[in-house]
């Protein structure tokens, strides 16, 4: 077996220092009862070759998003990731080492975390940010249950632009602490629903921009509301190229900011691993979960990083901690990093730019198909469409042609009663001849 | 006030000269590598994209005026930005990574390779399921194989690391506590010598923990254990192997008394990588367990993420599993992501969407490489690599459990070390300086001065004896009384000892420009 | 000055007990970084946890000797927390409290019966 170092002579010899007679010696404390003397029904070993034959055979079932036409978004969005990105995260130095706790050899992934934090602070226009989170959905439920600890509040609004998604994570990890939680019902514009739902029992307030129908909303007004309570607004963004372009979390009064990251720097790979964005103000650091890294000196008085304030987590504070986050996603978080270090301020804008530009051609190229009508007054690179007919059954249809038209909504919420309604995004990815297929597409679908 | 054992020195005793250190700041070929925001990149890019057709007017005041501070680089700067940091780190590929609890084996490159196949890494999650058959196929194969070594009947996939899948598997107890009319349940019981996690997520869910105390064997006191079951304990989370590296002899007696009160068995499974192939979780009384993908089956750490954690469930448990899952029926295969009608029973979502498929597929193609076959080798490897270094290493050090054998994570604690003045930490630091990443230190809480050393099956005869031969003789340097070689240990290491104190007494978090120059050129 | 087994100390001034840790416990925990005293006219029962200090490796609570009511904290602990680590049973106190009950007081260990405690560890 290629992965297994040791010859049956190492072996041998290894047991006789041991002192063991055979191997079974070593397993003498498992009950017999447990004790499996054969194989599992199981495949035998298998090289290379048959290991990489199947796997291909699965993935060419897959329809990647980069082989034609294709216009999903819905918290996840195809973007050009630059070649150096998977190179560095494929060295053996970042890929094979482990979470930071010996800072003397570990300097690399440390520095790595203080740039990454000190972006996504910059980019969410907050003080300071984490080394990250599991994704987006579960960092915007993990913010919700800090606000609780903030303000020692028990109830948080969800936003009816919230992705449905995002809000079911929240409901479940936030109501099984007893959290009552008040989710609003969908809507392109959520935010003065939301605004009338806060009370002074209220901990928190999440809502999401661009939203999950791509609608852009300035939250001034949610943040002087919340503000008013006593309570915290939590901005989510799922796009976050968005931030290339838009006024960020933190200019619009935002008190924690929560985002995916997976489109600067991460693969789509059908849901993860993502990379979760969260940043505050500096006065709630202590209350946030997940790792922190700060800078410091070393006994020679040079600038080195250290994972600090550990206080909060799991493995020194066990019952009393912020969240029972350990592992994160570290090796996300660095394609991140260099994919923003490549783009610098300069070339995020341009990108952002670019998506929105591509998302305005896409917006007037099927506001001419008849019966199709625009729904989001306001976007970045997605919006919402209501078509003639049912939007599932049109992308089913779609993709026999080789075009994947979007996301219908119903696939995120069955129960809102939007089935034709399709969110469709476009990314630097885009190109005219995809719109243009798109457009020919729809119209034979909905009998122009 | 509370008494907690684990301070120990966290700053340099005092600032030591260097080594005749260079005149840059290099060591060698190491350099010394500014932060990004240091290398004047505000109004640089390294990336070359056309002009947008349309602006931004539509948006109005939306738009961000102010400046973001965000500093870029062309290709060649950050390449070599990049791999300058990446040199300062250790990594299982240049030696053996022996921390106890984190499994660190070696992470095979076809499984890289497999991940970044376009069918995988570039498959939007939301895809028609039409038009990613292959994906729900992986996902119900990697089930079978887990359902299969695990002998349980279902497994919730979509928990993204193992405090995640710890999380899943409470809720998934809960849930089933509450359909019985038994949601009143408000303990969980956790041994002392569990990974913090246990406790963590337990309170997490809302549950008050206590604690079981530990016998001098290393295992759960089976007496303290069956004092505190009670018709109020809604769960018990029992690490097996445990964090000690023992196997629990009364594991099927554990679960008996724990079901007989009418809680349910959570096994953490991070330790699965001892038994895989050889045990079956589902045959020692186990209702829930998950499984780090990380550890057990080599997906890569990646310097602290991602992982995968997998929850394997009774059927019991398994009416309770959360959204989505993968179905099969005659059109294929199906993803239930949106349960409806009375039947649903699932405690909702943990994730977005389906869990971490990169880390599935890296994990799938590890099981196929090595198959049933290759796995029991894997448990045995690791295991026998374990206990020789244990056999080695007693000669010098000693080991917190010297009677019978241990699993595949050998446990030193600190008594050899008494009147050395030399401490667990200094002796790990010095580990450094000889080529080694330090073993787990200080954990488990419940042995003094805890080093837990972990070799994993994918080291080599001749890479156990070169690790054992180095701390043999930093043992025999310990009691000779070299004490420098410990206290500022690592001398040799890209930095020396960190001052974590200053770290924590006045974080910085951020970098921040020193003066007031702007930030980006206009 | 008296002392608990928890190694908490307290003083007695009228009605007004001032509370801090112990030189041995400041030793136990390492480097102190950071501590949370507690709110003004919080209510206190004696055994109640009333504050929180950490070291880089440790967070420990620090449990109310006496029954009484929180009149001050310390503030300079916020920017300097070394001081618990340099002066533990001087101007490292924590808080103090107005006490409801002397009897609590007495009842406390003093400093012969704390060290003689201290050995028996």
């Amino acid at each position: 077996m290629r992965y297994l170092p040791l010859t049956p002579a190492d072996r041998a010899k290894m047991l006789s220092v041991i002192g063991a007679k055979s191997i079974d010696d070593l397993f003498i404390d498992v009950p017999g009862v447990a004790q499996i003397r054969d194989l599992f029904d199981l495949p035998r070993h298998a090289g290379e070759m048959e290991v990489e034959r199947e796997l291909a055979a699965l993935a060419a079932m897959n329809r990647p998003a980069g082989s034609g036409p294709f216009f999903c978004g819905a918290g996840a969005y195809k973007h050009h990731i630059p070649a150096t990105v998977d190179h560095v995260i494929q060295r053996s130095e970042f890929l094979t080492s482990y979470t930071p706790y010996q800072p003397e050899i570990a300097q690399g992934t440390l520095q790595v975390l203080f740039e990454f934090q000190t972006q996504v602070a910059a980019l969410t226009g907050l003080d300071v940010a984490n080394a990250s989170m599991y994704d987006g959905s579960t960092a915007c439920a993990e913010a919700v249950m800090m606000a609780q600890r903030v303000t020692r509040r028990n109830k948080a609004v969800l936003s009816g632009g919230l992705h449905p998604h995002y809000a079911a994570v929240t409901q479940t990890i936030a109501s099984a602490e007893s959290m009552e939680i008040t989710r609003l019902a969908a809507a392109i514009d959520a935010e003065a629903a939301v605004i009338a739902s806060i009370d002074n029992d209220t901990a928190c307030v999440v809502v999401q921009t661009p939203n999950a129908f791509g609608t852009v909303t300035d939250v001034s007004k949610v943040a002087e509301a919340a503000h008013a309570a006593g309570a915290l607004l939590i901005v989510v963004t799922t796009e976050a190229i968005s931030f290339g372009l838009l006024k960020s979390p933190g200019e619009m009064g935002a008190d924690i900011a929560v985002a995916e990251g997976q489109s600067i720097g991460v693969g789509l790979s059908y849901g993860g691993p993502y990379v979760g964005l969260f940043a505050c103000k500096e006065k709630y650091v202590r209350q946030m979960p997940g790792r922190l890294c700060g800078e410091t000196l070393d006994a020679e008085g040079r600038r080195g990083f250290v994972l600090t304030l550990s206080t909060r987590e799991q493995h020194i504070r066990r019952d009393k901690a912020t969240s029972n986050i350990c592992t994160n996603s570290g090796l996300c978080a660095l394609a991140f990093t260099i994919h923003l270090s490549l783009l610098g301020e300069r070339g995020l804008k341009s990108l952002a730019a670019l998506n929105h530009s591509r998302a305005r051609e896409l917006r007037d190229a099927l506001a001419v198909i008849p019966g199709v009508q625009i729904l989001t007054p306001r976007f970045f690179n997605e919006f919402a469409v209501r078509l003639p007919v049912n939007a599932a059954e049109t992308v089913e249809a779609l993709v026999g042609q080789g075009i994947v038209a979007g996301v219908p909504y119903s696939r995120l919420a069955p129960e809102a009663g939007m089935d034709d309604v399709l969110l469709v995004a476009a990314t630097e990815t885009t190109t005219e001849a995809d719109i243009a297929a798109l457009v020919v597409a729809l119209k034979g679908r909905t009998g122009q | 006030m509370s008494m907690n054992s684990v301070g120990r020195p966290t700053r340099p005793d005092q600032q030591t000269p260097g080594v005749g250190g260079s005149l840059t700041g290099a060591r060698g070929l190491l350099q010394d590598e500014a932060l990004i925001f240091e290398l004047g990149g505000w109004d640089k890019t390294g990336v070359d994209l056309e002009a947008p057709k349309f602006d931004a007017s539509d948006l109005g005041d939306l738009v961000r005026t102010a400046p973001m501070g965000l500093p870029g680089l062309s290709e060649p700067e950050t390449m070599r930005h990049y791999v300058r940091l990446s040199q300062k780190n250790h990594a299982i590929d240049l030696a053996l990574y022996p921390l106890g609890s984190c499994t660190m084996k070696h992470n095979p490159r076809l499984n890289e390779k497999m991940a970044r196949l376009a069918g995988f890494g570039d498959l939007h999650p939301l895809t028609p399921v039409s038009a990613s058959q292959g994906a729900l196929a992986l996902m119900d194969r990697l089930a079978h194989w887990l359902k299969t070594l695990t002998a349980m009947p279902a497994v919730a996939m979509s928990p993204k690391a193992g405090a995640h899948g710890e999380l899943c598997g409470l809720l998934c107890i809960k849930a089933a506590h509450e359909a019985k009319g038994q949601g009143h349940r408000r303990t969980v019981l956790v041994p002392t010598s569990a990974h913090g996690t246990n406790p963590a997520t337990a309170a997490f869910v809302g549950y008050s923990v206590t604690e079981i105390a530990q016998t001098e064997d290393g295992r759960v006191d089976l007496a303290d254990l069956e004092a505190k079951l009670s018709a109020d304990v809604a769960a018990i989370m029992v690490t097996n192997p445990n964090t000690c590296g023992l196997f629990e002899r009364d594991i099927v007696e554990i679960a008996r008394l724990t079901h007989e009160v009418g809680a349910y068995f959570y096994c953490d499974g991070a330790n699965f990588n001892a038994i895989v192939g050889r045990v079956r979780p589902g045959d020692l009384g186990v209702d829930a367990m998950h499984i780090n993908l990380h550890k057990t089956f080599s997906t890569p750490h990646g310097g602290g993420g991602p992982g995968a954690g997998p929850v394997v469930l009774s059927a019991a448990l398994a009416p309770f599993a959360p959204a989505p899952w993968v179905v099969s029926g005659s059109n294929g295969f199906d993803l239930i992501e949106s349960p409806e009608g009375d039947a649903v029973q699932g405690f909702g979502r943990m994730v977005a969407f389906q869990g971490q498929m990169g880390m599935f597929v890296r994990a799938y193609a590890y099981m196929l490489s090595h198959g049933a076959d290759g796995l029991r080798q894997v448990a045995e490897d690791a295991v026998l690599n374990a206990n020789y270094i244990k056999a080695r290493l007693s000669k010098v050090m000693t080991p917190a459990f010297p009677e019978g054998p241990c699993m595949h994570e050998a446990l030193f604690d600190d008594h050899w070390l008494e009147g050395t003045g030399i401490t667990t930490l200094d002796f790990a630091k010095a580990m450094i300086d000889e080529g080694f990443h330090p073993m787990t230190m200080y954990f488990p809480l419940v042995v003094h001065g805890a080093m837990l050393i972990e070799p994993t099956e994918t080291e080599s005869k001749l890479e156990l004896d070169r690790f054992c031969d180095a701390l043999i003789a930093l043992a025999h340097a310990a009691k000779a009384g070299d004490v420098d070689r410990f206290t500022g240990a690592p001398y040799l290491a890209p930095l020396r000892r960190l001052d974590e104190t200053q770290a924590a007494r006045k974080p910085k978090l951020t970098w921040k420009p020193v003066s007031q120059t702007p930030l980006a050129a206009e | 000055m008296r002392f608990t087994k928890d190694h908490e100390w307290v003083e007695l001034d009228g009605d007004i007990a001032t509370v801090g840790i112990t030189a041995y416990a400041a030793d136990q925990l390492g480097d102190v970084v950071f501590v949370e005293t507690p709110d003004l006219g919080k209510s206190l029962k004696s055994g109640d946890a009333m504050a929180v200090v950490e070291s880089v490796k440790a967070a420990s609570d620090v449990y109310a000797p006496l029954s009484g009511e929180v009149v001050e904290a310390n503030g300079t602990l916020g920017d300097a927390p070394e001081t618990v680590n340099d002066q533990p049973e001087g101007l490292g106190w924590f808080a103090k409290i107005k006490i409801a009950d002397r009897a609590e007081f007495d009842a406390l260990m003093d400093r012969p019966a704390y060290e003689a405690f201290l050995g028996s560890l």
